[in-house]
């Protein structure tokens, strides 16, 4: 594998690969020195142009856990600001030396843009509204740890809730869930589904009412203020009373049933109960596991067979 | 495989694993702090048979498995397939380490082995059990019981199972003396 930019780019075979990859990391990480040398001389550099806390720092945490190099470009204060284009960037931090680049864009594909100017890898650390994979995977590692599936998502009937439309987190899992096996069925407005959503293979309801009792997994996404300024939604309180886990809907669950969010968290809009007091929450070892799918995301670009010889770019480009 | 010649059969590999038993204990005076860990993936059964028949000569020890794949010096060089998760028993500090494979080759695994052990804690000692050792080492490393020396050549492939062990190859065979 050299590039980690979608789902569908993966494949199952490749899904099931990293998954089982995970494995040996999480036990890597619950190690008493949780680091090994397997990426000893390798250099990650994270190229964030959104704001982002966790995907960051797990990213970094990741490659550090395998030995390689890190470096953070920090937009803020780069020399974007002086009108350096994107692609003059990555090739000038390419020639520093850079093995993989960790990209997160507010622009969808930028990340196979990237990978045009790089002889490097790249992986997508979430794209626009186009596609989030490290995430997917890391739902489906925590799904699988937790239900005891390592055999695939076969019988699984997953509820993702809130705003599909805008959201790379539940575009990646849609096919990543749907690769695996598992039904998917997403609860939605009509406003915040995506146009194109008779292509997928997804049930749509949109009454959460009606499917939270025969659910084994709860997806709440994350309800963007901004969506109310584009009337999108009426108010964050009818939201609540339609789409949130509320107390009541957090009884009607199953007792098996695993609640999951990719955070960050509005705690009374969609989330209307405390996490850490349902049974079901897997939200904190969602975190955890970000940094072993992410270790395994980066051995398996980095360690995993020969790199392939670059090729020359052309040279009509210098100038 | 053509050349598929039978070296030991599935008797042999039993009283060789007995045998390796006795001699562990003989060498430690006994089993105080002895474990077996087994690497991933060939060592493991051997292991598990060492333990089952170290149990049934004194008394169980406590038996693992170690996955090396991420402690290896050819990472990048070819593609790497890790075995099982690494089991290691508790409390490996100051305990007497028997690492268990099925050949001893190059021994560039038993020293990817070394190191993952180490990140678990500090032994007393670490001691190497191999049921074929083929000889053609790249590192200063040697076994402290060893099933079967089995000289081979290079191009030769040596395949250790419950039920035996053959060698095959494409070379002019006749590789055992």
């Amino acid at each position: 594998m050299k590039h980690l930019r979608s789902i569908d780019e993966l494949g199952l075979d490749g899904l099931s690969r990293l998954l089982d990859l995970t494995e040996h990391m999480a036990e890597v990480n619950r190690r008493p020195n949780p680091k090994v040398p397997a990426l000893r001389g390798k250099t990650v550099c994270n190229v964030f142009f959104e704001d982002s806390t966790r995907t960051r720092l797990s990213f970094e945490t990741a490659a550090k856990r395998l030995s390689a190099d890190t470096m953070t470009f920090a937009v803020g204060s780069s020399s974007l600001n002086k009108g350096e284009s994107l692609r003059d960037t990555i090739e000038t931090i390419g020639a520093m030396g850079v093995d993989a680049f960790v990209v997160r864009h507010g622009s969808s594909g930028v990340p196979w843009q990237v990978s045009d100017w790089t002889s490097g890898s790249v992986v997508n650390a979430g794209d626009g509204w186009h596609e989030h994979p490290t995430q997917a995977l890391l739902d489906c590692f925590t799904i699988r740890t937790a239900l005891g599936r390592s055999d695939g998502f076969d019988g699984l009937h997953i509820a993702i809730v809130g705003d599909i439309k805008h959201s790379r987190v539940a575009r990646s899992d849609i096919a990543a869930f749907t690769a695996l096996g598992a039904a998917v069925t997403l609860v939605a407005p009509r406003t915040l589904l995506p146009p194109a959503v008779d292509d997928l293979d997804v049930t749509v309801v949109d009454d959460l009412d009606e499917v939270i009792a025969d659910i084994d997994v709860l997806y709440l996404l994350r309800m963007q203020r901004e969506r109310m300024r584009e009337a999108l939604v009426p108010s964050l309180r009818e939201y609540t009373s339609r789409f949130g886990l509320t107390p009541a809907r957090a009884r009607r669950l199953g007792e098996h049933a695993l609640v999951m969010h990719p955070g960050p968290m509005n705690r009374g809009v969609e989330m209307a109960v405390d996490p850490s007091e349902l049974p079901g929450s897997v939200i904190t070892q969602q975190v955890t596991n970000g940094i072993a799918v992410r270790m395994a995301v980066l051995f398996d670009l980095l360690g995993s067979g020969p790199r392939p010889p670059v090729e020359p770019r052309p040279e009509e480009e210098t100038s | 495989m053509k050349n598929d010649k039978q070296v030991l059969g599935p008797d042999d590999v039993r009283r060789a694993t007995t045998r390796m038993a006795h001699e562990i204990i003989e060498r430690n005076r006994g089993l105080d702090g002895v474990m077996l860990v087994g690497l991933q993936r060939g060592g493991v059964w051997l292991a598990e048979q060492l333990g089952a028949e170290i149990a049934r000569i004194e008394h169980p020890v406590p038996v693992g498995s170690v996955d090396a794949s991420l402690h290896r010096d050819d990472i990048g060089l070819r593609p790497v397939s890790p075995g099982s998760v690494s089991e290691i028993p508790d409390g490996i500090d100051g305990s007497v380490v028997v690492l268990v494979d099925d050949v001893l080759f190059t021994g560039r695994t038993v020293r990817a082995a070394l190191d993952a052990i180490g990140e678990y804690g500090r032994p007393r000692a670490v001691q190497l059990a191999v049921m074929v050792d083929r000889g053609h080492r790249e590192l200063p490393i040697r076994p402290d019981f060893v099933g079967k020396n089995l000289p081979t050549s290079l191009d030769e492939d040596v395949r250790v199972t419950i039920d035996g062990v053959a060698i095959s190859g494409t070379g002019m065979s006749g590789g055992s003396s």
